[in-house]
């Protein structure tokens, strides 16, 4: 792990700990409804400060907490047009697959790759500290999974081009 | 210290009976309850009405249970003859939000109902229609409400609200009460009278738990900010609901907590989503945490002495991880976060949590 990524893992893991706390609460405005107050955003007083935590100017974190839910969206590294196919491609993989994900949302947040929407159930259901330990996990293995598709489609290209160009040698 | 697996499912609130033989916990929609005066606990029945998830539940000194839950109603259930049913009365709360925390005043006559209809519904019976009727306490409630205690005198009740205001409000009703003595909350107390309103200082962090100290002195409660709040009252001035007369605001490093418990008046256990409860104590000088519960500090020695070759391999092989670097479970008796912390005797609470346990500690 490189000299700046633990900082900012620590960072994104301290803060997710203190935002996840949150429990079962149904809808101030809708009668008999309970959804993520995170999503809806018309109940002021019970959501909490968003904050972003940085690497660089193009990897972000930014996490809305709120009373019943929690939004983590992940902005990944792309340094070239290349990543920027590969991690369009990744994430679309993934979000297909929301449903069996659980946590994964359908669609990012603006400005963002990928979306996390927690909510208290999920709290309930699995380990708090098994959460955290996934998301950053998964901001620790995409990065390196980018890098390595890039190093791998960069090699494929090269041997295709060699294989065609090989006619006219 | 005696941990009760009841439940797979969360627990939001539980409640053990006066002779501490039965438990009564919420499981999404439905009450269970155990006979726990045995080796095992044992089901005893399972009280099914409600159709959204039961959120409080409250058993009276005279064995009456109240249940509330998000679907808006609240029912009370009467204990028939065998002891092993119960028969369930609706209460006409008239709020149209999901209720969010119920609690029977001390004698059982009247019982509160806190909601998101930001209001507070004050029932009690009335003979005449046979059913439970409410008053409401509306004003100047302006957010869901999720918290409520009694003061041992039955007329006084404490609110918390998740616009962090913790309000004391009159809840006298002529056809139950009898006139209350004047204390340090007020000397008139017609019915909706405003006897405090404070504020966190954090400026309005959620208040998720009020308690009044066993002598209803004074008042503590805890914020989302993870603070422990003491606030001792001044009686009103006029209408203007009193100035606190010492407010303490204790600090701690731990996540915010859900609920507390006055042992005595120098002693208060809260408990929240650090798993584990925390002891406070204090006084009108000053209040401090002195000590951690099945504190987790100590426990992870112990557990990380005990890592064998076989528990490596075992993880290397299911989960291609080797070393535990993140531990399977956490190193507290609760698993997940506790939702509420109960007096037990006058030296032990019972802690229910997220992860479907009642607990009982001693401190």
């Amino acid at each position: 792990m490189s000299q700046t990524l633990r900082p900012y893992l620590t960072a994104v893991r301290f803060s997710l700990n203190a935002a996840l706390c949150v429990e079962n609460f149904s809808s101030q405005i809708v009668e008999r409804h309970n959804y993520p107050e995170v999503e809806n955003k018309k109940t002021k007083e019970i959501l909490l400060n968003p904050l972003v935590i940085s690497r660089n100017e193009n990897e972000h974190v930014l996490i809305e907490p709120s009373i019943n839910s929690v939004r983590i969206s992940i902005k990944i590294k792309q340094s070239d047009e290349i990543e920027h196919i590969l991690v369009d491609k990744f994430t679309r993989f993934l979000t297909k697959r929301a449903e069996n994900f659980l946590i994964l949302r359908r669609a990012p947040i603006k400005g963002y790759d990928i979306s996390f929407l927690l909510t208290n159930y999920h709290n309930e259901i699995m380990m708090k500290h098994k959460l955290v330990d996934f998301i950053i996990e998964f901001m620790e293995d995409v990065d390196k999974e980018i890098s390595e598709m890039k190093l791998f489609l960069n090699s494929r290209a090269r041997f295709v081009a060699e294989a065609y160009l090989s006619v006219f040698d | 210290m005696s941990a009760l697996n009841l439940s797979k499912n969360p627990i939001y609130d539980h409640c053990f009976s006066q002779d501490r033989k039965t438990v009564a916990i919420t499981k999404e929609n439905d009450v269970l309850l155990f006979d726990v005066s045995g080796a095992k606990p044992s089901l005893i029945t399972t009280l099914t009405h409600h159709d959204k998830p039961v959120t409080a539940v409250d058993i009276s000194s005279d064995g009456k249970i109240v249940t509330c839950s998000q679907d808006r109603n609240a029912l009370v259930w009467e204990p028939s003859g065998d002891g092993k049913t119960y028969k369930p009365t609706l209460v006409l709360l008239r709020i149209n939000r999901a209720a969010t925390c119920a609690r029977w005043a001390p004698n059982g006559k009247k019982f509160a109902v806190g909601s998101s209809d930001r209001v507070v519904a004050i029932c009690y019976y009335e003979a005449e229609n046979d059913w439970w009727i409410s008053k409401h306490l509306k004003k100047p409630l302006r957010s869901t409400i999720l918290s409520v205690d009694w003061h041992p005198n039955n007329v006084l009740l404490a609110c918390g609200s998740a616009d962090g205001h913790v309000r004391v409000f009159s809840t006298y009703i002529k056809s139950v009460d009898s006139k209350p003595d004047p204390s340090v909350w007020g000397e008139r107390l017609p019915f909706q009278t405003l006897c405090a309103d404070y504020i966190s200082n954090s400026g309005g962090s959620w208040i998720h738990d009020v308690s009044f100290s066993p002598g209803a002195e004074f008042l503590a409660f805890v914020s989302h900010d993870g603070n422990v709040n003491i606030v001792y009252p001044s009686p009103p001035v006029g209408s203007e609901p009193g100035v606190p007369a010492a407010y303490f605001e204790v600090r701690t490093r731990h996540l915010p907590f859900k609920s507390l418990t006055f042992i005595n008046d120098n002693k208060l256990v809260a408990g929240g989503f650090d798993a584990h409860p925390v002891v406070f104590e204090g006084s009108e000088q000053g209040w401090q945490l002195t000590k951690s519960i099945d504190d987790p500090t100590e426990a992870k020695k112990h557990v990380q002495e005990e890592q064998s070759a076989i528990d490596l391999f075992k993880s290397m092989d299911l989960k291609g991880k080797s070393g535990s670097k993140f531990s399977e479970s956490l190193p507290t008796i609760h698993q997940n976060s506790i939702t509420k912390v109960k007096l037990y005797s006058p030296n032990s609470i019972s802690t229910s949590g997220n992860d479907g346990k009642v607990v009982v500690f001693k401190v």
